[in-house]
């Protein structure tokens, strides 16, 4: 499937779809998206992009292993359910920051669990399907 | 407090890192942990003999009402000290024992694991956490039993000891959280206010029944007894330490703990007295039939344990002080003996009593400490095990049923183990060195030195009783008892404690010259092995796994289609019939919206969607088509305001039709995969499923909805949760745990296809 098209287009897309799917994760929290599409987001632009590149393309791209996203994500989400037992609150209180940051909003322990979430399934997605296409 | 529970579980994680500079001489320095905890503890000795109680908690999981509090009251600080003492003991030994061994920082890592959650099992002031230590050190013990993995005996063992004490541990955990909920509060200082609300309880049988559960798994009692004697593959310091002196006696440490709360009734009396009579004289008389060292003291063991269920059940302040003061007893001589075994299994490479004579010649002070830790067990004055026995006698003696029964039989068991300590203690160091063992090295004094202490420390405790006497007395205060102005004497004068004190020595002197283990005696008793409980369980054990693998062969058998086939069908079955019984179809359709024109295209696309992925020729079309049908749910999603579902479904289909097209690309372009008349049963099925979903959704619609929760969630999602998206501020952070869960599945199920795939490259490799 190595048409020029979708090589030349993918190339362009991979950024775009990327910025896409971060903005998609940090717009969940007041409208629709959030960590789990925006995962599924990022992960169809490498997918798309193995597509027209091949595989191995897309791991030099990468340069790490996708697998490594998710205990880096799982870690993310479990410390930041963890940060309010230090304050003396109950696991997975929501803590705020209580300004306004320029862009992004109101910044809280529920964002990065959601960063946590977004990484968890880039990393699934991806170690799923680069395993079944690298083995057939 | 906390810090000191901690220490050995961050010491076992920096073995993780730290462990190659560990294994070579600096393992000796890792003693230091159990040192240093037993001079912290030993500074509690004054202040809890005077009858202070230190309570400290921290919040663990206060929604649940899970703390992580602890007591250290007279019976905590008794196990406290025997588990960093023979911990320091245990732990300088072991640097010597398992010199140069490969895997010496693992080892050291599961033993300072172990002492950890030993310690929180005996510090906890809360249930769970109680329940918690006490898994954790069944897990720490099957690491340990299992140590020699490459020998499948150990790993036999090992899986025995952790399926038998993690029954235990279910049973716990049932017993804590009944008895938490009939109490009121997980707090075991604060259920002691309400031990009359929970004696007359309806749940009060099953509550003590499940704590004896856990209690008999853990401390060997009959018929859990038999992975105590497997258990002992695993190395010499692992069975001194958890299976005789430490672990085994968790079950001892629960029922003494709940003795005040649950005690004192006639089931809990009665059960406790036939259960221990029956293990102590049991476990006795199987110690005569062995010839293995280690045999005979695990059975030893196990029939000492015995005797500690035997007085918790007599109950009187006297038979606690008896079963406290036996404890101490028993862990410094068992221990004791333990090391002496190891320190000959080493230099000699065997345990065969029939062939062990005259090792005086080549290992004397070892001959020295075996020596005094037999006449401790067999209670000769002036050793503490005198003092031990004679309360023993005196407390039975007073028993107000059947007193010369129980007295008959605690004389027998007192006698076999006598003949067992002496078999083990002095039969290998006596008569004439074999020729085979001249030529034996001499032991190391880091390796005599610890069972030296031991034994040395029972004979003080002896001559001077005052010395023990704040250690165990508190045991009996924190119990609820009052012992008044009690003490401990050698010499109470001529009555009969002191004639069946003699009694005991005399028969049991002349029963260890007349009777010589022997292969003889070893053959005699295996004929009756297939009664034993641990026969039986092995053959219970082989059905349970013809069962359980037809079972797998007829749901589990690889293929995909019929695992969807068998769920599907038990789900029809199930909400059909629960339908047929509850559902009155009764549906106002006024009450339902008209439906327009693009929802009508909609159903029109899925349905020819559906009519292609049937009876299309080709794979790819199939394939295309139940994207088709995807993306037209997603439509619906989009037509009734559900944009986080539409978006994630249309994200979810993409990835899945892309998933499909990558596996189909390698496929064969189309093979015809199934006859007619597995179609039509897969069409029948699949009708019969629609219909019930249709049904049950009607159903739904009939009946009149509660809006509480959702209209929680709307209303508090921006007040709480400082977010505009309520269907994403419930995903993470009202059910933030439940996302958690889901996407550690996620990766759990990466994880596994990634093995599984790789896995099956690798073998093809091989071929």
């Amino acid at each position: 499937m190595r048409t020029i098209i979708l090589k030349t287009a993918s190339s362009y897309l991979l950024p775009v779809l990327l910025i896409f799917s971060v903005f998609i994760l940090l717009r969940g929290h007041y409208l629709p998206g959030g960590g789990f599409v925006g995962g599924l987001i990022a992960s169809m632009a490498y997918v798309l992009h193995a597509f027209a590149n091949g595989l191995s393309d897309t791991k030099n791209l990468l340069r790490f292993h996708p697998g490594f996203l998710m205990p880096i994500g799982l870690a993310l989400a479990f410390v930041s359910g963890m940060a309010p037992l230090f304050l003396d609150l109950p696991f997975m209180t929501g803590l705020w920051y209580p300004g306004e940051i320029p862009v992004l909003g109101s910044i809280g322990s529920a964002l990065f669990f959601d960063i946590g979430v977004y990484l968890v399934v880039v990393g699934v997605t991806l170690t799923i399907i680069f395993t079944i296409v690298d083995t057939i | 407090m906390l810090i000191a529970v901690l220490l050995g579980f961050v010491f076992s994680l920096l073995l993780v890192v730290a462990g190659k500079f560990f294994r070579g001489k600096p393992a000796i320095l890792s003693a230091i942990i159990p040192l240093s905890l037993f001079v912290y503890f030993s500074g509690f000795i004054n202040e809890v003999s005077g009858g202070g109680v230190i309570r400290q908690s921290f919040k663990w999981v206060p929604s649940f009402g899970v703390n992580l509090g602890f007591t250290l009251d007279g019976l905590s600080l008794l196990f406290s000290l025997m588990i960093t003492g023979i911990g320091f003991l245990v732990f300088v030994y072991t640097s010597t024992y398992l010199k140069g061994h490969e895997y010496l920082d693992r080892f050291y890592g599961y033993l300072s694991m172990f002492m950890a959650s030993m310690l929180g099992l005996v510090l906890s002031d809360n249930m769970i956490s109680l329940f918690v230590f006490w898994e954790l050190t069944s897990i720490s013990s099957f690491f340990l039993i299992g140590f020699n993995n490459k020998s499948e005996a150990s790993r036999k063992s090992a899986i025995t000891a952790l399926a038998v004490t993690g029954l235990g541990g279910m049973s716990l955990l049932a017993g804590a959280l009944i008895l938490g909920s009939v109490g009121g509060t997980y707090t075991i200082s604060e259920l002691l206010n309400s031990n009359q609300v929970i004696a007359d309880s309806p749940y009060y049988i099953p509550i003590v029944i499940f704590m004896f559960g856990a209690a008999f798994t853990k401390s060997a009692q009959f018929p859990f007894h038999f992975w105590l004697p497997g258990s002992m593959l695993a190395p010499t310091p692992v069975s001194t330490y958890l299976h005789s002196a430490t672990m085994v006696k968790a079950g001892i440490y629960l029922l003494m703990r709940f003795t005040p709360i649950l005690g004192n009734t006639e089931f809990w009396n009665s059960t406790l007295l036939i259960v221990g009579a029956i293990t102590m004289v049991y476990a006795a008389i199987h110690a005569l039939f062995r010839k293995d060292l280690k045999g005979i003291l695990a059975y030893s063991t196990i029939s000492a344990l015995g005797i500690l269920v035997f007085l918790i059940g007599q109950g009187t302040e006297k038979a606690l002080l008896a079963a406290a003061l036996f404890i101490v007893v028993h862990a410094l001589y068992k221990a004791t003996l333990f090391l002496v075994t190891g320190i000959i299994d080493l230099q000699t490479q065997t345990r065969d009593v029939t062939v062990l004579r005259g090792l005086r010649k080549v290992m004397l002070p070892v001959a020295i400490a075996g020596f005094l830790a037999a006449i401790s067990s067999a209670g000769i004055p002036p050793t503490v095990g005198f003092l031990g026995k004679e309360l023993t006698y005196e407390s039975t003696l007073a028993l107000i049923s059947m007193p010369v029964l129980w007295i008959a039989l605690i004389l027998i068991t007192k006698i076999l183990l006598l003949y067992a300590g002496f078999v083990a203690g002095i039969s290998p160091f006596v008569g004439k060195l074999p020729e085979q063992f001249a030529n034996t090295k001499k032991p190391g004094m880091l390796l005599w030195l610890p069972p030296m202490i031991l034994a040395v420390t029972g004979i003080g405790f002896g001559i001077f009783p005052a010395l023990v006497e704040p250690i165990v007395f508190p045991v009996v205060t924190a119990m609820g008892e009052s012992l008044g102005n009690e003490h401990l004497k050698l010499w109470h004068g001529f009555n009969t404690v002191l004639w069946l004190s003699i009694a005991t020595i005399a028969i049991g002197t002349v029963l260890y010259f007349i009777l010589k283990p022997s292969q003889k005696l070893v053959e005699s008793a295996e004929r009756f092995e297939f009664l034993s409980p641990k026969a039986l369980t092995t053959v219970g054990w082989a059905y349970f796994n013809k069962v359980s693998s037809l079972w797998t062969r007829i749901f589990q058998n690889g293929y995909l289609r019929n695992y969807v086939s068998t769920i599907v069908v038990f789900l029809i079955g199930l909400a059909g019939y629960s339908l047929y019984q509850t559902a009155k179809f009764d549906l106002d359709l006024s009450t339902l919206n008209e439906i327009t024109l693009y929802e009508m295209a909609v159903v029109a696309m899925m349905f020819s969607s559906i009519f292609f992925v049937v009876f299309t020729k080709s794979r790819l079309t199939a394939v295309a088509s139940m994207g088709v049908m995807g993306l037209s749910i997603c439509l619906l999603f989009v037509f009734y305001s559900a944009p986080d579902l539409a978006m994630t479904q249309f994200s979810i289909d993409t990835l899945t039709v892309i998933l499909f097209v990558l596996v189909l690309y390698r496929l064969p372009r189309y093979l015809k995969l199934s006859d007619y008349r597995t179609r039509i049963k897969d069409g029948i099925i699949s009708l019969a499923f629609g219909s019930i979903i249709t049904v049950l959704i009607l159903e739904v619609l009939a009946s009149p909805v509660d809006k509480t929760i959702s209209k929680y969630y709307a209303e508090n999602a921006y007040v709480l949760a400082k977010g505009k998206n309520v269907v994403n501020v419930i995903l993470v952070d009202f059910r933030g745990s439940d996302t958690f869960m889901e996407i550690s599945v996620l990766a759990i199920a990466a994880i596994g296809v990634y093995a599984l795939l790789k896995l099956h490259l690798k073998e093809t490799d091989q071929h």
